[in-house]
């Protein structure tokens, strides 16, 4: 019983301390319950964050840019499918294998291999790495046949920049390439939506509408587990097109342009008179910028960079030349309106001029004889505007000129590389060259050389503004928000005020003091053209729809010696880069007028043989064009 | 003595399987299942390797429960110390000719199947206490002579298993041994001194511990060092766990196991695929059925006549309990990553095999509870 009584001693201790722990139990499953619901409960917001966060991978895509239309809704630049084709490198089983697999297949070069074995270090290991941005249908269908044997290869259709026109508005538009480091570092929108492969605007508008133009990404989203290998594609978040831009250009025109200039260096502009709308601008010759899209090959590149003609510069906007005879409406019209002469003044050209010991030639030897001021616009005769720039002085001429456009930007910021031009006065050179203005200066700046730097598009500006009466307009390129129809535009001049798109304000924008000034230099623009012994009178229109009016202009680009002038060579005698250039402003019709041109052709010799006969042709198809241009009256309202 | 002698003999085998604890045993039965199904889950919802070798696990070892449970537990009791010993010789073969892996050599070579003596030995050693203070006289417990021998038989086991080496195991075995000493009578100011003594010596334990398990409880403390490297493991867990929220992501939807981010999510973390996809709810759920297994096994233990009995019973629903504490407090943050896994939820054969070895003596207690051992 002793035993027992023990026994039952023992069971007690063991019940109560079993019962302690019991109680100790619920305690702790209490605590992990509580723990349990903060997780879950509490918390779970943020850990399903975290969890999404962990399965779920976003993979930008490359925005689409947004197109280019010209006037007439044409796209100019726009979109293509292209097929590319993409290694994923945590896919691949044998790297190296595989590029010499792809080398065989698509002819790579050795340095393309270089290159992918470069980025492959570089990128991380799920971000494809493009192999071939722009593959034939043929390359492509031959992938997809080896697809089996290509682990971790990735045919893809993405989209690529296009421009359907090529060579044609190389210098308006310019092109898209893949950015560089500064480039993205420099833009922030850039910065936010690059991914490799995506190109950007390099030049031209391209490149100034790039915040317009870029688009936003489309965004894939795939699960992937932890290794990053992606499981699951997710919903897809579609990126949006970047902003449709209209120009103000026709296509129409501008392709006849190239081919009035092709195989001239040099540049045609046309402009709408009232409403400023540039028509067409073309600098000559292009290339083509859809191949800077893939990466242009060195062959091609050394091809456009040595071509002596300069295809890359953009002679519109940044050709700097001397009017020549081109500025004289500007003379004439500087003169008559400081009232230094009138329409019956006179001066007898004897084919040159002394001047304290210097001799000033007219370009007719010979002479034209007493001329006034018609006669001598018509024929361009030197000795009289040399004679008229004397009395009026270079300073009243500089006031004149600078408020027909030049020297000044016509397109303000669009274009970065556009030139300023130069039209001097007496305190430009004492300020700049340090000396004293001199009358034999006066004397050429008259004739348009000397100094004086302009660019084509500034000489159509000008041209434009005294065709539109002597109103001061705004060129732009881009149709904008606030579009004025020509028919607004050329009423609001005929009235003397014109609507301002910024200020919203009606302006004075006459640019003279007496329009009938205006009326005297536009006759014998008129004359110069459609006169006999004018200067272009073999390139006029009868027909009054498209009769022009115009000015010749041979821009000299050396100093002509003595013996030169003896010899009078013919053109083809003279080495090509000491040939003139070819210069010619005009407008139409000449009634009711409604566009203004200017044409140069580099070495292209005189103006009344090289230029004004592309007026002749060009004028018919700009006149024909406007009835269509008129009816295009829907305009889009684009915020630039 | 008479009676029950004749009682003993008299139970047939209809008796014995009328008199098996059924909630207890429906409760097994649905773990089990329970256990199936999120082990399908692990294997990305198809019937692969682990839900193969699981159920066939399963299959062997509840029959196996059953078997054991047949057994008189005076058949129990009068082997405990031999079932002691014969874990000890398996514990010091391991530790000569054992499977190594990843680091460590706890396994043996079964053919069949791989057993890991350290397993079975927390069984074993809850029997072996069980039957010491069955026999001893409750004024002996607290001689000295009785706590050497009892702190032996703890000591001499962990030995073996810290130096495999696998800490988790030998705290779990050190636990179930202690907790006999305290329900055997032990006195309370032992527990205090010593605890006050563990705490003093913590530096200088810690200053023994291995790299790695430096590592893990500084990651304990801040899992945010190193987020992709030691800190991984916890904060995919808790991640995983929080995401599930009330209702859980849904059957074979947890994305966190699914995607390969959970690691260790067949035998540790099965509690964080489980509350993953089941939630808040499910997991409540699932602490509910563990209670009532640990409850069942308390009430056997509290019917029972035999001190043996009871103090298995009593330690064996500490011991399951302790298990549930320590996994699902590491997997949920609290506790620093020790491996130990979750009963029958965890994938493994020789826990699974102790585990219903267990829950058998439990059941063999329940049938003989009247049963008096002398």
């Amino acid at each position: 019983m002793i035993k027992s009584n023990s026994g039952i001693r023992k069971t007690d201790v063991i019940n109560r301390r079993m019962f302690i722990i019991g109680a100790a139990k619920v305690v702790v499953f209490v605590g992990i319950v509580a723990r349990l619901f903060s997780l879950q409960i509490n918390e779970n917001k943020k850990y399903l964050t975290l969890s999404d966060k962990n399965r779920i991978r976003e993979w930008k895509l490359p925005p689409t840019r947004g197109n280019i239309v010209d006037y007439f809704g044409n796209v100019i630049a726009g979109n293509l499918k292209v097929y590319q084709l993409h290694i994923i490198p945590e896919q691949v089983e044998n790297f190296n294998y595989l590029l010499v697999r792809l080398k065989t297949l698509l002819n790579l070069s050795e340095k393309r291999i270089v290159k992918i074995n470069k980025l492959k270090a570089e990128l991380k290991p799920w971000d494809s790495i493009i192999v071939s941005e722009n593959l034939s249908w043929s390359q492509f269908v031959k992938i997809n046949n080896y697809l089996y044997d290509l682990v971790g290869v990735k045919p893809v259709m993405t989209i690529s920049r296009n421009y359907p026109f090529n060579d044609v508005y190389t210098h308006v538009l310019g092109y898209v390439s893949q950015p560089n480091e500064q480039e993205i570092l420099e833009n922030e929108i850039i910065q936010e939506r690059f991914v490799p492969g995506m190109k950007i605007g390099k030049l031209g508008l391209e490149k100034k509408l790039e915040n317009h133009l870029i688009g936003t990404n489309a965004i894939q989203r795939y699960e992937v587990n932890a290794y990053g290998k992606r499981i699951n594609q997710l919903e897809h978040q579609k990126g949006e097109q970047g902003s449709k831009i209209r120009l103000t250009v026709d296509t129409e025109i501008q392709k006849a342009c190239g081919e009035l200039l092709n195989e001239k260096a040099g540049s045609i502009s046309v402009m709408d008179i009232y409403t400023g709308d540039i028509i067409a601008m073309y600098s000559s010759p292009s290339y083509n910028p859809n191949l800077f899209l893939f990466g242009i090959s060195q062959d091609e590149w050394q091809l456009i960079r040595n071509n002596p003609l300069k295809p890359l510069i953009n002679k519109t906007l940044s050709g700097l030349y001397s009017p020549g005879s081109t500025i004289k409406p500007i003379v004439a019209l500087s003169a008559l309106e400081n009232k230094v002469i009138d329409t019956k003044f006179k001066v007898k050209c004897t084919g040159k001029m002394e001047l304290y010991g210097q001799t000033f030639h007219c370009w007719k030897e010979k002479g034209h004889g007493w001329v006034s001021l018609k006669n001598a616009m018509k024929q361009s005769c030197d000795t009289y505007f040399y004679e008229v720039a004397r009395l009026l002085g270079v300073d009243r001429l500089n006031i004149t000129a600078e408020k027909f456009g030049l020297g000044k930007k016509v397109l303000g910021d669009y274009f970065d590389n556009e030139k300023r031009g130069l039209f001097p006065n007496t305190k430009w050179k004492k300020n700049n060259l340090g000396k004293g203005w001199v009358l034999g200066e006066t004397l050429i700046t008259g004739i348009g050389q000397g100094y004086i730097q302009s660019t084509p598009l500034q000489l159509c500006m000008m041209t434009a503004q005294i065709a539109n009466g002597g109103f001061a307009i705004k060129p732009k390129i881009i149709v904008d928000s606030n579009p004025i129809s020509y028919e607004d535009a050329k009423q609001s001049m005929e009235s003397g005020l014109l609507f301002d798109t910024d200020s919203e304000e009606l302006l004075d924008k006459k640019l003279f003091k007496n329009q009938k000034n205006i009326r005297i230099v536009q006759e014998a623009m008129f004359a110069s053209t459609n006169e006999r012994f004018g200067t272009s009178y073999k390139s006029r229109i009868d027909d009054p729809k498209y009769q022009f009016a115009g000015k010749t202009g041979t821009a000299q680009v050396k100093r002509i010696s003595k013996r030169e002038r003896e010899l009078d060579l013919e053109l083809e005698q003279i080495p090509y880069k000491d040939r003139d250039h070819a210069l010619y402003v005009a407008y139409g019709p000449y009634v009711n007028p409604r566009y203004a041109l200017s044409i140069i052709v580099e070495h292209g010799g005189s103006g009344s043989k090289a230029a004004a006969p592309i007026a002749k042709k060009l004028f018919k198809l700009i006149i024909d064009r406007h009835d269509l241009r008129n009816k295009q009256s829907n305009f889009e309202r684009i915020t630039v | 003595m008479f009676q029950h002698d004749r009682l003993n003999n008299e139970i047939t085998l209809l008796q014995k399987i009328k008199s098996l604890d059924y909630i207890l045993l429906i409760s097994v039965i649905l773990l089990s299942a329970l256990s199936v199904f999120v082990m399908y889950s692990t294997d990305g919802g198809e019937i692969l390797f682990h839900t193969k070798n699981h159920f066939v696990k399963l299959a062997v070892f509840f029959p196996l429960m059953i078997f054991v449970a047949f057994f008189n537990i005076k058949f129990w009791h009068n082997f405990s110390y031999i079932i002691y010993f014969i874990v000890i010789l398996l514990l010091i073969y391991v530790s000569f000719f054992g499977i190594k892996s990843s680091g460590s050599q706890r396994w043996m070579d079964l053919y069949l199947f791989v057993l890991q003596p350290s397993e079975l030995m927390k069984i074993a050693i809850i029997m072996c206490l069980a039957k010491y203070f069955h026999r001893i006289k409750i004024e002996n417990v607290n001689s000295f002579t009785s706590i050497t021998i009892v702190l032996t038989i703890i000591i001499i086991p962990i030995i073996f298993v810290i130096s495999q080496p696998d800490l988790g195991t030998s705290i779990l075995i050190a636990l179930s041994g202690l907790i006999i000493l305290w329900l055997g009578g032990l006195k309370i100011k032992y527990f205090i001194y010593s605890f006050i003594t563990f705490l003093i010596s913590l530096p200088f334990i810690i200053s023994f511990l291995k790299p790695y398990q430096k590592l893990r409880i500084l990651t304990f403390l801040d899992p945010d060092r190193d987020p992709l490297g030691a800190g991984y493991q916890i904060i995919q867990s808790k991640i995983a766990i929080g995401s599930g929220g009330l209702n859980g992501k849904g059957f074979l939807k947890g994305t966190q196991s699914y995607l390969d981010f959970l690691p260790e999510k067949h035998t540790d973390f099965i509690f964080t695929l489980f509350s993953e996809e089941f939630g808040f709810i499910g997991s409540v759920g699932l602490l509910i059925l563990y209670s009532i297994i640990i409850f069942r096994i308390v009430r056997i233990g509290a019917i029972s006549r035999s001190n043996f009995a009871r103090l298995f019973c009593f330690g064996y629903a500490f011991a399951i309990f302790i298990y549930i504490v320590v996994n699902l407090s590491m997997v949920l943050g609290l506790l620093p990553i020790v491996g130990s896994p979750l009963p029958i939820m965890s994938y493994g054969g020789s826990s699974m095999l102790a585990t219903m070895i267990g829950f058998g003596i439990v059941l063999s207690a329940k049938i003989n509870h009247k049963q008096m051992i002398a």
